[in-house]
């Protein structure tokens, strides 16, 4: 119950969250139902995203690709006897396609199928590779031991009779390459951001602040070119490393790109701290490095915090830096090999996979992959900077 | 008569407090002040140092290698020849997707941030979770887009498209330059709808309650007073939106660019050729970089003069945004 008086009018936001305060014209009411309509575009294409995304890569997450070149053969006349979604993996068919043809189709794809099997050389079919399905889990995420491998290994390699989609190689390397850039740019950005905020004359702020900001209007493919170029070879004579193109090299263009982001989040956060604090901290003879370091730091760190794992999210969806920079997928954990991403591999990659076949159809995993790891990490920011507005209001 | 909820602006620390208190500073000399004051100022310049020496690096290199004959000629198949290469069909394929893409992001983003500020309520659960949306699209990676432009606009709207129109080969179900267009709408909707919504709360809250308290309906407000009044952050937003969408490639790679095509785009369904992704093909697939090196400089710089150019005058727009808004808040 509220206990608001009985003839005070009730004021609240009326169906679908409109608030007018007075009666529309007809016409004014249709107009801003439009307009709410239309403000739900940004729900809409988030929803969007995740579920075609995820309807390309579904097979893949249901089992229901098959890779394996040897399969048992399913003679035209047994075709009542298996499912529907049998019949539609070992066919390679969509259930869309499926469902349009007719059994006497069907017969004849099976007959062809079985012609295929009988064509398959005799080495293939002593191999042992060619009888398993390479995007099963269990290929996809644990080593295994190929043929003419000394021991089991994490390989993606989506080429060639044999297709392995070992997606590990990838994450570690997409991990490497964001750590060095993070590494790089965390650092930097939040001291320029503790100068700008808290040290800087405010002149000198407002020319620096929309400086370091230009730094996010260069395009990546221009950071990723400047890299290859030029960074790649000044840093091989500065380290004296082995490959020219490597993560370390990837890893700093990346930090270029993520400076700006980091940077004007935690300078946000940083100047949200109330003047109060600082004149506090000031009137008790605290100098102005003590009372950024001591005081508006601490108070503003949920920011910090939040600004370096929207920059994570940033770091992790880059593509053009790391698909110019780098591109041979090595398992290794140094920075100074080469590593291949996974946006890299979907940018690289997509042009040749087949539409609707496995490769595909794990390009389009590791996407859905992609966007829930960022989906995630941006949740996480904007919760931590939500709260932390909430407090600094004085609301909780 | 309601008043309008004004924006929520944060309480902001001004310089004046550093200015104000340098006078009050104890004379004694702190070494560790010192030490990392300093330490924040060379982070701070190291920032400003790489911004400086890509920018250098790209005008000095590509200034002596640009020249009216690149800029305006359709290049021959063979386009690593320095001699007879050119981008026109690049700067065309650009400016065309990015045309096509404002004319469906402005009015969807501006719609959106007049919702936001002007119609919902601030607490309630739908307006939290629109933006939470705007948020997370804008954090969505960008090769991500492209994954979607391809499952969706092209897979499902395109090939749907076809089938209802009886095509009997693929006029919309394949890349095509509305396809890439759409696909950086959806990518720059957040900026449209931020920059919108940042100059909407720079309006003082007694314009609209002047206008309603004569008699002009919400609508009639907003329409009339508002929106005039918010033009250059509309203006900002749009002109982000445009600088962002020129530089990306991610997002077009399966939707629209094409590695060569002889004759310039004339069509909604043909593909394009793309500045960013022709400096992406340079520097990547150039059987011999030395000699590719100036036209790869001058194609960068093309490219840079058009997302930067645009970037700076939305900059200053915004600086003076922020301006009136702090001097209101």
């Amino acid at each position: 119950m509220t206990n608001r008086p009985q003839n005070e009018p009730r004021r609240s936001h009326g169906w679908m969250g409109i608030h007018r305060g007075h009666r529309a014209r007809p016409a004014e009411w249709l107009a801003e139902k439009f307009i709410f309509l239309v403000s739900l575009s940004a729900i809409a294409m988030v929803l969007l995203i995740f579920l075609f995304v995820a309807r390309e890569a579904l097979p893949v997450f249901f089992g229901e690709t098959n890779t394996a070149l040897v399969q048992k053969p399913i003679p035209p006349e047994d075709l009542d006897k298996h499912s529907a979604a049998e019949l539609e993996s070992y066919l390679e068919i969509t259930p869309d396609q499926f469902s349009k043809m007719k059994p006497a189709e069907l017969r004849d794809l099976l007959s062809v199928k079985v012609e295929e099997q009988n064509d398959i050389p005799e080495n293939f079919r002593n191999d042992p590779d060619a009888h398993i399905n390479t995007t099963e889990w269990k290929y996809l995420v644990q080593p295994h031991k190929w043929d003419n491998y000394a021991k089991p290994e994490y390989i993606w390699q989506p080429v060639g009779q044999i297709k392995k989609f070992n997606i590990i190689p990838l994450v570690v390397g997409t991990l490497k390459v964001t750590l060095v850039g993070l590494l790089f740019a965390v650092p930097l950005a939040v001291g320029a951001a503790i100068y700008v905020s808290q040290l800087a004359r405010p002149r000198v702020r407002e020319i620096l602040k929309p400086l370091i900001e230009l730094l996010s209007g260069i395009p990546s493919v221009v950071v990723g070119f400047f890299a290859l170029l030029v960074m790649a070879t000044v840093l091989q004579s500065l380290f004296h490393y082995q490959t020219r193109l490597n993560a370390f090299v990837a890893g700093l263009a990346l930090g270029f790109a993520v400076i700006p982001v980091i940077f004007s989040i935690a300078e946000d956060a940083l100047t949200s701290v109330p003047r109060t604090y600082t004149q506090a901290a000031l009137a008790l003879g605290a100098s102005r490095w003590q009372t950024a370091w001591q005081i508006v730091l601490p108070a503003a760190l949920p920011g910090v915090f939040a600004a370096a794992v929207l920059g994570f999210g940033r770091a992790i969806g880059e593509t053009m830096i790391v698909l110019m920079v780098c591109s041979a997928s090595v398992m290794s954990w140094s920075i100074f090999d080469s590593a291949r991403s996974i946006t890299t591999t979907i940018a690289a990659e997509m042009a040749e996979a087949v539409s609707g076949g496995p490769h595909y159809r794990v390009l389009f995993m590791l996407g859905a992959l992609l966007f829930a790891a960022t989906f995630v990490s941006n949740m996480i920011g904007d919760f931590v900077i939500h709260r932390f507005k909430l407090k600094l209001e004085g609301r909780k | 008569m309601n008043t309008v909820t004004p924006g929520q602006y944060l309480p902001e620390a001004s310089g004046d407090t550093t200015r104000m208190t340098r006078h009050f500073r104890a004379e004694k000399f702190d070494f560790w002040s010192f030490f990392f004051s300093g330490l924040t100022g060379l982070a701070t310049l190291f920032i400003v140092g790489i911004l400086a020496t890509i920018l250098l690096n790209i005008l000095v290199n590509g200034w002596s290698a640009i020249s009216w004959h690149f800029v305006s000629t359709i290049p021959k198949k063979d386009f690593f020849d320095a001699s007879t290469t050119g981008v026109l069909p690049m700067i065309v394929g650009t400016s065309f997707r990015v045309i096509v893409m404002t004319i469906f992001v402005i009015p969807v983003g501006v719609i959106t941030a007049i919702y936001l500020t002007e119609y919902a309520s601030h607490t309630s659960l739908l307006t939290r979770i629109i933006r939470a949306a705007v948020n997370n699209l804008a954090g969505v990676p960008s090769i991500v887009f492209g994954l979607f432009g391809l499952g969706f606009f092209i897979n499902f709207v395109g090939k749907n498209l076809d089938a209802v129109l009886h095509n009997t080969t693929a006029v919309w179900g394949q890349p095509a330059l509305i396809w890439a267009s759409l696909t950086l709408a959806v990518m720059t909707l957040p900026v449209v709808i931020v920059a919108t919504e940042e100059s909407l709360k720079a309006i003082p809250p007694g314009l609209r309650e002047a206008s309603l308290a004569l008699g002009a309906t919400k609508l009639e407000t907003i329409l009339k007073i508002v929106l005039p009044q918010a033009l250059p952050g509309i203006m900002t937003g749009g002109i982000l939106a445009v600088s962002r969408a020129a530089g990306e490639v991610a997002p077009i790679l399966f939707t629209g660019v094409a590695y060569y095509m002889a004759s310039l785009p004339n069509h909604l369904s043909d593909q394009f050729m793309d500045l960013g992704y022709h400096v992406f093909v340079l520097s990547t697939q150039s059987p011999n970089i030395e000699q590719t090196r100036p036209i790869l400089y001058a194609t960068v710089l093309v490219l840079l003069l058009l997302t930067f150019a645009l970037n700076i005058v939305a900059i200053l727009i915004r600086a003076r945004v922020r301006k009136k808004l702090r001097a209101l808040g």
